[in-house]
């Protein structure tokens, strides 16, 4: 195991040592990414500038769902950057020469590259502090330990999704955009609390996909009772252990995708 | 035949080719919209305010936004990004052809084809079940295709533009990062351009990007009023004319300069 975890830890450094060589073009992916996200945000903001309100919801608390989500999106996609772009070894053959190695398909891929770009992840945590400062929550350990549950929880689910669009192209090769749907569109969706959705959407989001245990049922418990629609119960602060579970039947369903695999090629 | 529109014509067919590529988008984008409608929608319900363009408005312009998406120069040519990368574009420059108007037909394209596959089960699928409403009258619908031939071409000026940067800064990434994000934004299809705060719009109204999304958009939803569709077809063809000259003046200069490596 410590074996395992010096190698992924070996991966990330040559990977990140790489990628530095490019500077120029490291910085610039991240500034466009950061840019493109500031924008959407501003949209965020020019909606409320008009509506006043979302649901009896203001901007700063929009700003903490928008900064949990985007945050533990912004880390899923760094790591989970060797699945994300599975598809291609798939096609090219390349992930043969990792099942002759002698180690674990998982942390292969998993090591096998890391993204660059953490402009999603410095916007969303330049959001969330705003929301953070523009709210009268008084801060305790608990909340804070609920906070960083809340964002490990919601990376493992990230990854988790990544896992499972790898595990796919073991059966449609070419990369499957439909993914984007509930990775991208499970981002979009959890930037807002859920009870602006319909109920059937919500039902996908909290047992199909686990979003709303790691993001909305457990928020009530930050935000300490003020909203309606949100229980405190402190049952809820185990809710984010779902992501982690989520992440553990992927990799299951991945260990089955590479038993069925045989190869593109001849 | 010319041989641009026998280019335009074969790219086409090409592009047809990919119909479980686009049956994916189809899904996604449906996906996608209805997170966006229910968005929208939770936004009308909030504020009893008069608003610019109202609920069912906002939830077809939204429908359409999805079914059009394919229309934004939000993307490069990943074809001419290779050729530029491994200097097959030298192959380009050797045919009798003017290489200008060979990218803008392909870039008419790679914008049209897959876009016409995907919007017609979007705009039925949306039509019949999420809210998505045909054209307000027959003289919206016309007006909306007229805009939407304006923006066709308008769009088409901008991704070849955007192209012809590729063969100058060769990683070409870089540019499409900062621009895609500003089409998005400005032109209707992130947020209904009516939404944005007022004071912006003196600023979107002279920037091209509106004419992409918001005017043919306005159109449909009779919302471009009859004295208004002249000043918005001239805007668009005014922006077309210097997209065009521009990228038309820089591929010349970057065609000058080029130099192809390898033997």
């Amino acid at each position: 195991m410590r074996d395992t975890i010096s190698l992924y830890l070996r991966f990330v450094s040559v990977c990140l040592r790489s990628k530095m060589q490019y500077r120029a073009s490291f910085i610039l992916l991240s500034a466009g990414q950061f840019f493109s996200l500031l924008l959407e945000f501003l949209a965020i903001w020019a909606l409320f500038a008009r509506f006043g309100s979302l649901r009896g919801w203001s901007l700063p608390e929009i700003a903490l769902f928008y900064g949990v989500t985007h945050g533990s999106f912004g880390v899923a996609e760094i790591v989970g950057r060797g699945f994300d772009t599975f598809s291609d070894m798939i096609k090219s053959g390349d992930f043969d020469r990792f099942l002759v190695r002698p180690r674990s398909t998982t942390l292969q891929v998993a090591g096998r590259e890391f993204d660059g770009r953490i402009g999603r992840l410095v916007q969303s945590v330049a959001v969330f502090c705003w929301g953070l400062h523009a709210l009268p929550i008084t801060w305790t350990l608990a909340k804070a330990a609920i906070l960083a549950a809340m964002v490990i929880g919601a990376t493992c689910l990230f990854y988790g999704l990544f896992v499972l669009q790898a595990t796919l192209s073991f059966w449609t090769v070419e990369g499957l955009e439909i993914m984007n749907a509930v990775t991208y569109g499970g981002t979009e969706t959890a930037q807002y609390p859920l009870t602006i959705y319909r109920p059937w959407f919500r039902g996908i989001f909290t047992f199909l996909i686990p979003l709303a245990c790691v993001n909305y049922l457990p928020a009530g418990l930050l935000f300490g009772g003020r909203h309606a629609a949100l229980s405190a119960a402190p049952v809820l602060a185990l809710c984010p252990i779902a992501g982690a579970l989520f992440l553990g039947f992927s990799l299951l369903c991945w260990r089955a995708g590479v038993r069925h695999y045989c190869s593109t090629g001849s | 035949m010319t041989p641009y529109t026998a280019l335009l014509s074969a790219r086409f067919r090409v592009l047809l080719q990919y119909r479980a590529a686009a049956f994916a988008g189809f899904g996604t984008q449906l996906f996608w919209g209805l997170i966006r409608v229910m968005i929208f929608q939770a936004f009308y319900d909030s504020s009893a305010a008069v608003q610019p363009i109202n609920r069912a408005e906002a939830v077809t312009y939204i429908w359409l936004g999805q079914a059009m998406l394919g229309l934004l120069p939000w993307n490069l040519d990943s074809d001419i990004r290779a050729m530029v990368r491994n200097g097959t574009v030298a192959y380009e420059l050797l045919r009798p052809l003017d290489l200008y108007s060979t990218w803008y037909m392909r870039a008419v394209a790679q914008r049209t084809a897959p876009t016409l596959l995907r919007c017609i089960p979007l705009f039925v699928i949306a039509g019949l079940f999420f809210g998505l409403r045909p054209p307000a009258s027959p003289a919206a619908c016309a007006a909306w295709l007229l805009t939407t031939a304006g923006a066709i071409a308008l769009g088409c000026a901008f991704s070849t533009l955007m192209n012809v940067t590729l063969v100058t800064t060769v990683a070409g990434e870089g540019i499409s990062r900062f621009v895609s994000p500003l089409v998005y934004t400005l032109s209707g299809m992130l947020i209904p351009v009516s939404l944005l705060p007022p004071g912006f719009l003196p600023v979107i109204n002279a920037l091209p990007f509106r004419g992409l999304v918001d005017t043919p958009f306005r159109a449909y939803l009779g919302l471009l009023p009859g004295h208004e569709l002249g000043p918005a077809l001239f805007h668009q063809a005014a922006w077309t004319l210097a997209l065009v000259a521009i990228g038309r003046m820089l591929l010349q200069r970057s065609i000058h300069r080029l130099v192809i490596q390898g033997g």
